[in-house]
């Protein structure tokens, strides 16, 4: 592995070995008194963020710091790049000094891969456009793996704005390829067309599709998403492919709810709902930073020495 | 007096013979013997293993002057014509300032005879600055020295019904026709390429198959009900043939192009986000790739078309969705043309022709190319080895951008020599330096 840029190009191998590599970061950092491992000193990670995310970006500093590297964030709203650097430029520059891993956000798909074209150091995609965002699957597989006990055979259901959703499509290709079974749901406005080969059941029908479920990951939906017809209003879509209390109790009671946040209350879960032990939201954040911090370490060390 | 003999060159496939050409037209095909020339200094080319084809004539190239010369020159381009085997070119109205008047059109001819590699034909814009609310001045441009036949707002649909049947009419006056750019704007607003299995997976927004499709078929019933001529761009999916089919069937006035990309490519290419392959229309899927061709074989697809666009590096160099749509064509286009007409072993050069040359010519309405060697006919002629192949060099090309989609790929057929009014603008499969006259 020499960059993160999706989860369809991982192998199940891989998937499996940043997963343990992340338990192994959880353990080694948890209940120390000095929370940091010495693994990266030295090295430079520079966070490229193009899209405000202080949550992601913040993940990864902290992923970042805790194995010991330096952290240079690059905060595109803030760089040359509001002056109108093109993203090659940004690169070379990066590239010029010395950066031994770059984490980009970017509005574009692809962006991370076409930054590897252009820099010598590991690429980690931390969101691009609606193409992908690696390390919000794996945390979700993370978290699952830890809830439900493992993947293979679980049942998850992916509802909401799976068209314009980067974690839908990165959680798809990372749980089917652990042998999890998963199930699509949203109004046909918000699935892409032409999704037959994928590995997915699809359905529009929010509480069948709950029936023998482990998990169901809430997506977030912009309320702007109306006014371009994609649903007639907020509301409606709050009844149709909400998660409220009344569809909570459908759910088997094993079953944990997900969401990558942020979310927004009272749309596509309910605030109740949010706030109820079966929900994982916190604990997907904590393990955002075990993920991190294993997949920086795989890419900067190749796994040696830990 | 000026002579030139083309030696035992195949004539379109269908025979060796000799050619003898004088003061740029052709003055006699048959066995010429080179002692029977009557000027000194004529010259003799030795054509044994040549097929000869009427100058290749483009409908639908991106000239970038006025206005990005940094892209693409008339002189520029028009060298990346000859060397691509064409004599003659109608330059797109989408430059800066929009060829949207007389004035705009004369000079963009006038810098098309400066530059002498092949004829430059203007397209005039259909609205003032392609912004498809008003009529641009059709007549006047019409009517100026550049004597404009065709009209597209091209890289812009005239998806107003009413300004399209208004414009459709108004060229009937002198027998002129609207070149469509077939996309319905509001299907496809934030396309970034071929919506279908590839966009859905890499996140890019689709550019759907129907947003051409039903442009394509609104404009059929609008030329059949304003009996009138309308010709459509860049045709990329296999609904727009069954459409383009049951018009002709009707015996509507219609015809369309082809670009070599969408005869060869597919959205596959769109997994490497490289923008070199970001072209609008997209590039669509395998399907397609085959309905098209056997369409251009068939002649419900009437020509071959490059959409030739140069981009300067930094509008490609970059993110996808940042890039711009385009890619050059017009030094690929032979082969790619000949290689989808069944390759160059299979090809029928007659039925290449007629999709390259001689039915292109006539769609434009220039009248002294698309013709076959015969006695009086313009010299306007090019010579391609159908045994030799080529590996494209973006380095290498004429054009003064590097956009080519077939950076590395070997293709079949290369181009010795192009004969506009019997001057050569290439030889030996070189760019001849002296062109003026």
């Amino acid at each position: 592995m020499k960059h993160l840029l999706t989860t369809k190009e991982l192998t199940r191998e891989e998937a499996e070995l940043i997963l343990d590599v992340t338990e192994q970061m959880a353990e080694a950092v948890t209940g120390r008194e000095v929370p940091k491992l010495p693994a990266l000193r030295g090295r430079t990670v520079v966070n490229l963020f193009y899209e405000d995310s202080t949550r992601t970006r913040t993940s990864f500093e902290t992923a970042a710091k805790r194995l010991s590297a330096d952290v240079v964030n690059f905060g595109a709203k803030t760089s040359s790049v509001s002056k109108g650097e093109s993203l090659r430029d940004t690169a070379l520059t990066l590239q010029a000094m010395g950066a031994d891993a770059v984490v980009i956000r970017h509005p574009a798909a692809g962006a991370p891969q076409r930054l590897t074209e252009w820099l010598d150091g590991a690429v980690l995609n931390a969101g691009d456009g609606t193409h992908a965002h690696p390390t919000q699957a794996l945390l979700d597989a993370y978290t699952m793996k830890r809830r439900l006990g493992g993947i293979e055979g679980r049942t998850v259901a992916i509802v909401g704005d799976i068209l314009h959703s980067r974690v839908a499509r990165s959680n798809i290709w990372l749980l089917s390829k652990l042998g999890a079974n998963v199930r699509l749901v949203g109004p046909p406005t918000l699935l892409p067309k032409d999704i037959d080969d994928w590995p997915v059941e699809v359905g529009y029908d929010f509480d069948a599709s709950l029936k023998g479920v482990d998990a169901v990951m809430m997506l977030r939906v912009q309320r702007e998403r109306m006014h371009k017809a994609f649903f007639p209003t907020a509301n409606e879509y709050a009844r149709l492919y909400g998660l409220d209390e009344r569809r909570l109790a459908l759910l088997p009671d094993h079953a944990i709810v997900m969401h990558p946040g942020p979310m927004n209350r009272g749309m596509e879960i309910a605030a109740s709902v949010a706030d109820s032990p079966r929900a994982t939201i916190t604990e997907q954040v904590t393990n955002g930073v075990w993920v991190r911090m294993a997949v920086l370490f795989l890419l900067l060390t190749n796994g040696e020495s830990k | 007096m000026t002579e030139l003999l083309i030696k035992s060159a195949d004539l379109v496939g269908k025979g060796r013979q000799d050619v003898l050409i004088r003061d740029g037209r052709v003055a006699e095909v048959g066995s010429i013997s080179a002692t029977s020339l009557k000027g000194t200094g004529a010259e003799v080319i030795d054509a044994d293993g040549l097929v000869l084809l009427p100058g290749l004539v483009d409908l639908h190239t991106h000239l970038r002057e006025p206005g990005r010369e940094d892209a693409e020159t008339v002189y520029s381009g028009t060298r990346a014509a000859a060397m691509g085997g064409y004599t003659a070119v109608c330059a797109m109205a989408n430059s800066y300032p929009v060829a949207d008047t007389a004035g705009v059109v004369e000079q963009v001819a006038a810098l098309g005879r400066a530059a002498g590699y092949a004829d430059v034909q203007p397209i005039g814009a259909v609205s003032v600055g392609l912004e498809g609310k008003q009529l641009a001045e059709i007549g006047a441009m019409a009517h100026s020295a550049a004597k404009v036949r065709m009209f597209s707002d091209d890289g812009h649909c005239v998806h107003d019904p009413v300004l399209m049947r208004r414009a459709l009419e108004y060229v009937k006056t002198f027998g002129g026709l609207i070149a469509q750019h077939a996309e319905e704007p509001r299907l496809t607003e934030g396309a970034q390429m071929n919506e279908g299995a590839v966009s859905a997976e890499l996140g890019l927004p689709g550019w759907p198959a129907v947003a051409e499709e039903a442009i394509i078929a609104r404009d059929v019933l609008l030329a059949e009900y304003t009996s009138a001529r309308v010709h459509f761009c860049h045709v990329s999916t296999a609904r727009s043939v069954d459409i383009l089919r049951e018009a002709k069937a009707r015996g509507a006035n219609v015809t369309a192009e082809v670009c070599p990309h969408h005869l060869l490519l597919t959205d596959e290419a769109a997994r490497s986000y490289d923008p070199v392959y970001k072209v609008n229309p997209p590039l669509r899927r395998e399907s397609d790739v085959a309905v098209l061709r056997a369409a251009l074989a068939e002649g419900v697809i009437d020509a071959v078309a490059t959409d030739h666009a140069p981009h300067a590096l930094q509008d490609k160099q970059c993110e996808w969705a940042a890039a711009r749509p385009g890619m050059l064509g017009l030094e690929t286009a032979l082969s790619i043309s000949v290689l989808a007409l069944g390759g160059p072993s299979d090809v029928d050069w007659d039925v290449l022709a007629e999709r390259t040359s001689r039915t292109p010519a006539r769609i434009a309405g220039l009248e002294a190319h698309g013709r076959d060697p015969e006695p009086g006919a313009e010299a306007n002629f090019t010579l391609v080895d159908p045994s030799a192949s080529w590996t494209v060099v973006p380095e290498g090309l004429a054009s003064l951008s590097r956009n080519t989609p077939y950076a590395g790929m070997e293709l079949p057929v290369t181009v010795q020599a192009t004969f506009l009014r019997g001057r050569a603008t290439v030889l030996n499969g070189k760019i001849a330096e002296e062109t003026t006259q």
